[in-house]
């Protein structure tokens, strides 16, 4: 009697486990970054316990602003030190709390979904634009009275509501293009038969191709690996290519109809998308078989170690860069180059300039903190202070009328970023995956990449994949709104 | 006994209670709810009826593909598992020098957590393939093997400890009785040993099938479904979805809760099909 008692108690609890195990979903979602995120947590917990102090301090002497609260969700993990350290600063300086959560890489999303109904809501978060928005319009503030959106250089470039309120103000523009070492280039250029003798000869994709290939052939006398930096396909480091650079393409279709939007992707620029992946892959330090295996850090490293002449990336990466140990890139030699795909006409392209990073204030926050949070972002991005930490130690450009030329980054990638963007001869490639479907879509294309390089899809495969997943996602997406 | 055990009842089991309806019992009523609703976040659901789950078979999402690659993991996974753990505990209950160090290091891989299990068996993995001019993510049967084999290292330890356990519970005096009738290794194994660990077994192939069937972690760190979905298993492709595209986390949630009464049913069936085969001792 007793045995079974205790058998049926344990066949109980056996399926308890199992249950909670399944309703666990979210919880395993969890794990996925619990690398990142309990640094995050970490420190967030350090933070607040700071908060307390100071308010135990406010309590006896001065005054805080308006009591409200600044809770900000970070989006860049590399940025966390600055924008704790900012925190930490704002609170000394006004007293009022401020405190910084930093998502894992890939996990914005995710953690958002999450911290967005906890009683300590961030106040300050971000979309990627209108496709971001959509999903998170019940919690944006219209911002359209603040001083901050006055402040916005181009107008057009906030996410308007519907009703015509302003919900998302870019933050920071940014550019990408192919990085090169220039100390690498002029050794190449020095060699006998060199197919350019410098970089300004270098303005379109033929060109660009003879020289990579002529560089390829000499890479031992240049002492390099190769031409390109690893193209990192591993799921979650497929980025530069799902995303930035299938951007040209897009642009050129864009272009082309006239239209701002596309239900579906002719995807018309394949070929010239194809040209400059083939080159990174067939010139690069790694062979094309192993490419799956690489991630985005690696390949900055192998870039930054002197191993390699180029690499595709923003001017966000100079941190990167600059943080390797051994790093043998000078300061004055990392340069940006355009991303020449073969279109007609492409001389005159500059970089690739916008912005997938628009700043929201919770809608859903009490008064005093949205008052508290919008008062943090003015002082951010106009006092002396402030635009210090976001030119220097942030490396933003910012796109507010409140930054005089002396308050530009000093980076040297955010130089050249700026340096293209004030050539008037050179048309910048506006960003346009604010308009990409959706992740499953850039996910389905990278793994479509990665199968390319692996030799098990061909490239017409890749198009075709290319061109259903868009329409269908576009589909999806149009239905559950 | 009883009586005073019925009286303070709920005093005892209300701090467990409590506990288990605040981590599980609600959240996992709100996650049914939610299944039928549109939403962003827990508190802001529309109800929309059934196309959650309409959309959750559309061929599109993958649901059914994954859920076949789940199927055959799971199947092999079991087997393996299980027979190579038994066979371990076997070995250490037999008297061998140093059993206890044995146990101890089959035991260990146990202890790590499942990403940091992922990414080490994908270096691994990697380190050997990249040999041969290919890599872990190139063939799904490579993604499908890795995972086998990462799942086997890791739960085979603790399958032993059960089954040790088990068998050391097995009554001596029976297995000397089958000795003197003159009962062969073989026999004995059969006949004597198995049916006595039954019990055993059942706990096992439960925890085997229900953690193969539920595999998140390893799965997203050794493959994350590469090449093109062919190694996603469910879990992984309802986070995929959740967080996929605008507007589709109701269509997640619709597949948490097919996959929830899937895992629940076969579980189930498993304990009524193993606990039919114990033996009282």
């Amino acid at each position: 009697m007793k045995k079974k008692l205790i058998s049926t108690l344990l066949c109980v609890s056996m399926v308890a486990t199992m249950l909670v195990g399944c309703g666990g979903n979210d919880e395993a979602a969890d794990d996925g970054n619990a690398g990142t995120e309990t640094e995050a947590e970490e420190g967030d917990d350090t933070e607040a316990e700071e908060g307390d102090d100071t308010e135990a301090a406010d309590d006896g002497g001065s005054a805080s602003a308006e009591g409200g609260k600044v809770c900000y969700l970070n989006f860049k993990p590399e940025s966390d030190d600055i924008w704790q350290q900012i925190a930490a600063e704002y609170t000394e300086a006004t007293g009022t709390e401020v405190k910084v959560v930093t998502a894992a890489s890939g996990q914005y999303e995710a953690t958002l979904t999450s911290e967005i109904v906890k009683e300590d809501a961030p106040t300050l978060f971000q979309v990627n634009g209108p496709i971001g928005y959509q999903n998170w319009k019940d919690y944006c503030m219209d911002l359209k009275d603040t001083d901050f959106y006055s402040w916005l250089l181009d107008k057009s470039l906030a996410i308007e509501g519907e009703d015509g309120g302003v919900y998302g103000i870019p933050y920071v523009v940014e550019g990408y293009g192919i990085i090169y070492n220039q100390a690498i280039m002029d050794k190449y250029f020095a060699t006998e038969g060199a197919k350019a003798a410098s970089m300004e000869e270098i303005n379109n994709f033929a060109k660009l191709k003879e020289v990579v290939e002529d560089m390829t052939a000499k890479k031992a006398e240049l002492e390099i690996d190769g031409v390109f930096a690893s193209t990192s396909l591993l799921p979650g480091e497929d980025w530069r290519w799902q995303t930035h650079l299938v951007n040209l393409p897009v642009y050129y279709e864009l272009k082309d109809s006239n239209a701002t939007d596309l239900a579906e992707l002719e995807f018309k620029y394949a070929e010239n998308y194809k040209n400059v992946f083939d080159l990174y892959i067939n010139n690069s330090c790694s062979e094309p078989g192993t490419l799956t295996t690489m991630d985005v850090t690696s390949s900055m490293a192998e870039f930054a170690l002197g191993q390699v002449a180029m690499v595709q990336n923003g001017n966000w990466g100079w941190s990167q860069i600059n943080g390797v140990d051994g790093n043998t890139v000078a300061e004055g030699d990392v340069k940006f180059l355009p991303i020449y795909t073969g279109v007609t006409g492409e001389e005159n392209q500059g970089l690739c300039v916008g912005t997938e990073n628009f700043f929201c204030v919770n809608s859903k926050a009490s008064e005093a903190d949205q008052a508290a949070t919008v008062a943090f972002l003015e002082w951010l991005y106009s006092s002396p202070e402030g635009k210090a930490h976001v030119t220097n130690d942030l490396g933003f450009i910012a796109p507010f009328n409140t930054f005089e030329d002396s308050d530009k980054p000093t980076d040297p990638l955010a130089q050249e970023v700026l340096r293209y963007m004030e050539d008037s001869s050179k048309t910048s490639v506006s960003w346009n995956f604010t308009i990409f479907p959706s992740q499953a879509f850039k996910d389905d294309f990278g793994f479509a990449l990665g199968d390319y390089c692996n030799g098990s899809k061909t490239w017409e495969e890749v198009v075709e994949t290319v061109k259903t997943r868009w329409a269908e996602e576009k589909a999806a997406t149009a239905t559950a709104e | 006994m009883q009586k005073t055990l019925k009286k303070y009842f709920l005093v005892f089991i209300l701090p467990t209670l409590l506990a288990f309806a605040m981590a599980f019992i609600i959240p996992f009523i709100l996650g049914v709810y939610l299944s039928f609703c549109e939403f962003t976040t827990v508190d802001n659901g529309k109800f929309n009826g059934i196309s959650n789950y309409i959309n959750a078979f559309s061929s599109g999402s993958g649901f059914l593909s994954s859920l076949g690659f789940t199927v055959k993991f799971v199947i092999v996974a079991i087997v393996s598992i299980n027979i190579l753990a038994f066979g371990l505990a076997l070995l250490l209950t037999k008297k061998i020098k140093g059993t206890n160090v044995f146990r101890t290091v089959f035991f260990m891989p146990n202890l790590i957590g499942g990403i940091v299990l992922g990414y080490t068996w994908q270096q691994m993995l990697n380190a050997v393939l990249l040999q041969h001019g290919t890599n872990l993510l190139a063939k799904s049967t490579f993604g499908y093997w890795g995972l086998i084999l990462l799942m086997n290292w890791q739960m085979i330890g603790y399958m032993m400890i059960i089954y040790i356990a088990g068998l050391q519970n097995v009554p001596t005096d029976l297995l000397e009785a089958a000795r003197i009738d003159g009962a062969t290794g073989t026999q004995t194994l059969f006949k004597v040993t198995i049916p006595m660990v039954m019990p055993s077994i059942t706990i096992c192939t439960f925890l085997t099938l229900s953690n193969s069937f539920k595999l998140y972690d390893q799965n997203l760190a050794l493959t994350a479904g590469a090449p093109s979905h062919q190694t996603e298993m469910v879990a992984l492709n309802i986070v995929n979805t959740f967080y996929g595209r605008t507007g589709y986390s109701g269509v997640g949630q619709a597949k948490a809760v097919v996959f929830f009464i899937l895992v629940a049913g076969v579980g189930l069936l498993q304990l009524l099909f193993t606990r039919k085969r114990e033996v009282d001792q």
